[in-house]
């Protein structure tokens, strides 16, 4: 569904990635985990087009995304989270869902702002859908508030249901339960799990939260320095030694004798 | 949302009856504020809402002047057809200004858009069929046949297009529009996650801020009767600047109210000396700015409106100077 081949980055001197290559599979919900500075969210925001390669290609269900630019990226079926959420504070949580939505919108601008029947028909449409699924995640009483009011817990839960309304095929999460309570992250890891079962959605998420990755995820990319380290299941690359590496450090037994 | 149509329909009333018993001179004030609360809702469209500071806004008065003017008095082209046109010419002018736009954002865009102003001012005494420096005198128009030669007759017709134009206005900001402008003002990065094109909204939002202006300056033309080259200067822009400061960003309202405010005080304070007029725009540009962070609207909103509702409908049309960091939670409602 989405392969990534030789993808090079480089920010002036930088290598943030250096060759990475690696693949998702369609229907799994892959996890993308390393220390910080791995290169992970860079990894992403190739994928959405912030950045150009320097080498490599990215493609996605046979389209070469290098040659998109960032808005395009959605209409292909790819959404996303962002690390620091991407909501729109000084919006309602409806607005925020009524965004999600807007590369579905074919209303054309002359008739939006002359309020014709069938721009009234479209708002409608998409106004049910954004309810329906606020009524899937329990915050359907939430519609009317603003989002800059709401606790970081439901910002994070709104944000997943803003990319998720856009019907995308292949979901981008960004660190999904980075702050939430242990509560909170048991409620998120069902949701994804749900937008995959229910709505067929292919999901690749960063995170830290080891235990959520181990549950969720189906297959785990390891990156360390701009690498792929690693590539499994999540028993297989528990016990990985590069792995283990990576996080731990070297194994005592291995230091040299005095 | 129902519950605005009463107020909207009874203030509609007074601006339709009200004028009947001002004296005409009174009405021609009117007149002149509410061109300048046209322009003020275009600037707002692009400043309040899609986050595209503008210091060049004079520089689309006097386009939209000039081209009317032009076309009525060297084309003899009727009133009903200047305006538009008037409107659309500027309207593609504006385009122009999403070049810079599209490289530079905040202090660095309103300096890029300043120079547009001043080169507009500069450049249109040079030819010679705007008057130069001598200025330029447009007759009062006549529609399908009617002569607008009284003020309240000309007043009639700014209310007609003004009242055309806010509708359009309130529908466009409701619409995906309207919500790509708010989504390109506070987060460009996941405006476009979202399929929002920086390049096409921004030029959705210069043209739609340069045609309310443009129409503004071809009414502004055809009241005044009379164009100079020096009305338009950076002090205008800067007037519209203030306008929506002061009356609400990113609030229809907050436009009309802030051209009335800023648009009348010197008129009403005309008897006193000049400085009174200035000292006071001074001061209620400062006191807005310090204890009224959404404008006049939004703090008759706070203030007025008990209800929650109302309370929340402030906070949504700007992120005001103080609540740079309310994005990520915080309590902001207690």
């Amino acid at each position: 569904m989405l392969e990534l081949q030789g993808v090079t980055m480089r920010f002036g001197g930088l290598k943030a990635l250096d060759e990475v290559s690696f693949r998702v599979e369609p229907d799994r919900i892959v996890g993308l985990i390393g220390p910080n500075g791995a290169g992970k969210t860079t990894v992403f925001n190739l994928i959405s087009r912030f950045y150009h390669p320097s080498s490599g290609s990215i493609r996605f269900n046979g389209i070469e995304l290098t040659h998109l630019s960032a808005h395009e990226i959605i209409g292909k079926g790819i959404a996303r989270t962002f690390q620091n959420l991407g909501l729109f504070p000084y919006l309602t949580v409806m607005d925020n869902l009524l965004l999600g939505q807007h590369c579905r919108v074919r209303t054309p601008v002359l008739l939006q702002a002359l309020h014709l029947p069938g721009a009234r028909h479209e708002d409608r449409q998409m106004r049910v859908r954004a309810g329906q699924l606020l009524e899937q995640v329990g915050l359907a009483q939430l519609a009317p508030a603003y989002v800059a009011g709401l606790p970081y817990g439901v910002q994070k839960i709104i944000e997943f249901c803003r990319a998720l309304v856009a019907r995308p095929r292949l979901l981008l999460l960004d660190e999904p339960a980075a702050g939430l309570t242990s509560a909170e992250t048991e409620a998120m890891a069902g949701f994804i799990r749900g937008a995959r079962d229910q709505f067929g959605v292919t999901v690749l998420l960063i995170e830290h939260d080891m235990s959520l990755v181990m549950k969720l995820c189906e297959r785990v990319i390891v990156m360390d320095f701009g690498q792929v380290i690693a590539e499994g299941t999540p028993a297989q690359i528990q016990h990985d030694p590069q792995v283990i590496e990576a996080y731990l450090g070297r194994p005592a037994e291995e230091a040299p004798h005095a | 949302m129902r519950a605005r149509w009463p107020w909207v329909l009874l203030l509609v009333a007074l601006l339709a009856l009200g004028p009947q018993f001002l004296k005409s001179y009174q009405v021609y004030l009117l007149s002149l504020a509410a061109v300048y609360a046209l322009a003020a809702l275009g600037l707002n469209l692009l400043t309040g809402y899609a986050g595209q500071i503008s210091l060049g806004h004079a520089g689309f008065l006097a386009i939209g002047g000039y081209s009317a003017a032009l076309l009525q008095v060297k084309l003899a082209w009727p009133l009903w057809a200047s305006l538009p046109a008037a409107g659309l010419l500027t309207a593609l002018l504006g385009l122009v200004l999403v070049i810079p736009a599209l490289r530079l954002s905040e202090i660095y865009l309103a300096i890029a858009t300043l120079g547009f102003g001043v080169a507009v001012e500069q450049l249109l005494p040079q030819w010679a069929w705007t008057g130069g420096h001598q200025g330029f005198s447009i007759p009062r128009p006549e529609l399908f046949g009617l002569a607008l030669n009284s003020d309240l007759a000309f007043y009639y017709l700014i209310l007609a297009v003004g009242l055309a134009l806010v509708w359009i206005a309130a529908n466009a900001v409701r619409a995906p529009l309207g919500r790509a402008f708010v989504a390109i003002r506070d987060n460009e990065l996941a405006a476009q996650a979202l399929g929002i094109s920086l390049a096409r909204t921004k030029s959705y939002a210069f043209l739609l801020s340069a045609f309310y202006t443009g129409i503004a300056g071809a009414l502004y033309a055809n009241l005044v009767g009379y164009l100079n080259v020096s009305t338009f200067n950076l002090g205008l822009s800067i007037l519209l600047l203030s306008m929506i400061a002061v009356g609400g960003l990113a609030s229809i309202p907050g436009s009309l109210l802030g051209a009335a405010f800023l648009g009348l005080l010197p008129q009403v304070l005309s008897g006193f000396s000049a400085w009174v007029p200035q000292f006071i725009y001074g001061a209620a540009l400062l006191l807005v700015v310090i204890f009224m962070p959404y404008g006049i609207w939004g703090f008759l909103l706070q203030t007025v409106g008990r209800g929650r509702g109302l309370m929340r409908s402030a906070r949504r049309l700007f992120p005001g100077p103080r609540a740079e960091s309310g994005s990520t939670g915080g309590d902001d409602h207690a």
